[in-house]
């Protein structure tokens, strides 16, 4: 299994609870980092300020929700993109809504994926699966651009 | 200046005076010609009286031959200083006595002529035969007058004409000055009052009647038109201002109407912008408590079925398909919104092969159904491609669905004509529907089939209304139960 990491940008706990069990019911065991809003997300990609960031290494793939607390997932997309170490970084967004203007802002920012939450748990269990499979084990992730 | 530009004042005048020289002329020369007719008769009688007295006298002088005595008795002539010359000839023709003596003998004619008075080179001359009694002719009398009786006569007379004339031609005159007024003077008092009128523009004025002539009856009638031009005048004014004053009004009204306009697209956009806020919000918010029931529904059914009973699991079961079922509604519901809130962006549309896309796409969906699509070609249309694919996709995924249940489906799309007007047909012999609940087909969640006869949330016809009204366009539908349905809207 792949080493990389999974940042999962999400508000709700209780979408937390159900991705990660989708994602842990398909064995997939990577190591889920959770940023409950966009700015802890920032924090663990860039670190808080004064600070270096917590970890080295990048995660394989960002599941980014747009409607967050603070910080919101489009303004998040955006400063990944905007900085040198992660403008490659896979960065899907996983959101409730399919609103067409967040399609297209999202894909406009450098999204590299945009998947809709499911209500139907059973369906969500598969998204969270494929997702996984896809990014984590079936991508080639970017190199990893050397830090400053 | 010529003639025609004189001032009427003095054409009349000289109208008048011309008039009054003419007649005296003409009356001069006519009364000059008798008067010279007159005297030339008159002188000629006088003559021939005086040659008959002296050949009277004369006729012992030549019976006797005695000359001394013709001569004393032709110088008795002096007395008359009109007489330029006399001669007695005797009876053979020869000058027997001349008049005045020394007389020159080319200055009078050398033998008589014939027998009478007549004029000749300016003068009256005459031969008198001179007779005895016994008419035995003694010789011939000559005389010769000048003419100047006649002349001083005529001068004078002329004298006396002319002075007449010029008297009489400067009363005419001075009568004229005077009496041209009856006619100049109405006559420049129109023109004084045309005048006012057209440097003034004031109709008011009127010009005064100086009597019931013609030219009377043209001040009146000019006095007449000035007041009909004044009333028009006042007329059009009033018209002018009441125009003024309606443009005035509908300018206000235009005015108001456009505030009120402007005021409704402000409320609109702002109902606009609320609306889209709504239902960005409910994309996002609304959905995510209905994925925690239904996956923790889920969750207890997989991780706590052990300890659940037929029921329990069976309710967890109904809970999820309530809160799916929900997530289906609000899917429609923002589509709905989308419908209304989407920009319309107006081209060409192939309305028949959006059909056959749509027929095709269904077809590839449920490859076991068996539905007999006809469409007819080449219907177009003018409206937002992507609204008119909706509708069209809500409409006939309706008779694809309600057909589900009938062998030999058939499903149709053509153009009809509707009052005289071009409507589009969308016709199935499906499960039809009752026409006592028409009105009810197009409201929001109105159904006329359960979810377990034909599943649908009651969104998709409201949704096709809305795309109809948003062109501008009616939909409306005929059907019975299980006669199948026709939906027609126009563009």
């Amino acid at each position: 299994m792949n080493p990389g990491k999974i940042l999962l940008v999400e508000d709700n706990p209780d979408d937390v609870a159900l991705t990660l069990r989708a994602l842990k019911s398909h064995n997939i065991t990577n190591d889920v980092v959770v940023a409950q809003d966009g700015a802890q997300a920032l924090d663990y990609l860039f670190g808080t300020e004064g600070k270096s960031p917590a970890e080295k290494e990048l995660p394989a793939v960002v599941l980014l929700d747009l409607k967050l607390p603070k910080v919101n997932g489009m303004e998040v997309l955006q400063r990944i993109r905007a900085s040198e170490g992660t403008r490659l970084l896979p960065v899907v967004i996983l959101t409730s809504s399919d609103e067409e203007r967040d399609v297209i802002e999202g894909y406009s920012l450098g999204a590299n994926s945009y998947v809709r939450k499911p209500v139907d748990f059973v369906e969500f269990t598969q998204a969270a699966k494929q997702l996984g499979l896809y990014w984590l084990l079936m991508n080639r992730a970017p190199p990893v651009p050397r830090r400053p | 200046m010529s003639v025609r530009d004189w001032p009427i004042k003095r054409k009349l005048t000289a109208i008048l005076v011309l008039i009054s020289g003419l007649v005296l002329l003409l009356t001069s020369a006519a009364f000059a010609g008798y008067q010279y007719w007159s005297l030339r008769q008159a002188t000629r009688d006088a003559l021939s009286v005086r040659g008959r007295i002296i050949a009277a006298n004369s006729t012992a002088s030549l019976a006797f031959s005695n000359e001394a005595d013709a001569r004393e008795l032709l110088s008795a002539l002096r007395a008359d200083p009109h007489i330029v010359a006399a001669v007695l000839y005797d009876k053979g023709g020869h000058v027997f006595a001349a008049y005045p003596a020394d007389v020159a003998g080319n200055a009078v004619p050398g033998v008589p002529g014939p027998d009478g008075y007549r004029f000749e080179r300016g003068r009256l001359i005459g031969f008198q035969p001179v007779e005895e009694a016994g008419s035995q002719r003694l010789g011939t009398l000559y005389l010769a007058s000048d003419l100047a009786v006649i002349y001083d006569t005529l001068r004078l007379s002329g004298v006396i004409g002319l002075a007449v004339m010029g008297v009489a031609l400067l009363a005419a005159y001075l009568l004229s000055m005077v009496l041209q007024g009856t006619i100049s003077q109405p006559i420049l008092a129109l023109a004084e009052t045309a005048k006012a009128v057209s440097t003034r523009q004031d109709y008011s004025v009127r010009a005064p009647k100086l009597g019931e002539d013609e030219l009377g009856a043209l001040t009146d009638a000019f006095n007449q038109m000035l007041g009909r031009i004044a009333d028009q005048k006042d007329e059009l004014q009033r018209h002018a201002a009441d125009l003024e004053r309606r443009v005035e009004e509908r300018t206000h009204e235009l005015q108001e109407r456009n505030e009120s306009l402007r005021r409704n697209a402000a409320e609109l956009l702002a109902a606009n912008t609320e609306l889209d806020a709504f239902a960005y919000s409910v994309s996002h918010d609304l959905r995510a408590p209905l994925r925690s029931i239904d996956g923790f529904s889920q969750i207890l059914l997989e991780d706590y079925a052990a300890r659940l009973d037929e029921g329990g699991r069976e309710s967890l079961h109904r809970v999820r398909a309530a809160s799916q079922r929900m997530g289906t509604l609000i899917d429609d519901l923002l589509k709905l919104a989308r419908v209304t809130r989407a920009e319309m962006r107006t081209e060409d549309v192939d309305l028949s092969g959006m059909a056959r896309d749509i027929a095709s796409e269904l077809q590839r969906a449920a490859p076991e159904r068996q539905v007999e699509f006809a469409i007819a070609a080449g219907l177009k249309a003018r409206g937002d491609a992507r609204l008119l694919r909706v509708a069209l996709d809500n409409l006939l995924r309706n008779s694809w669905k309600y057909t589900a249940k009938r062998p030999g489906a058939r499903v149709e799309f053509a153009s009809v004509d509707a009052n005289g007007g071009q409507a589009f047909a969308v016709r199935d012999n499906g499960a039809g529907f009752d026409m006592k609940y028409a009105d009810k087909l197009f409201g929001v969640f109105q159904r006329l089939h359960s979810a377990a006869e034909f599943e649908g949330t009651g969104v998709g016809l409201a949704t096709v209304r809305r795309i109809i009204n948003r062109h501008g366009g009616r939909i409306w539908a005929e059907g019975a139960v299980d006669q199948g349905a026709t939906f027609y809207f126009t563009l």
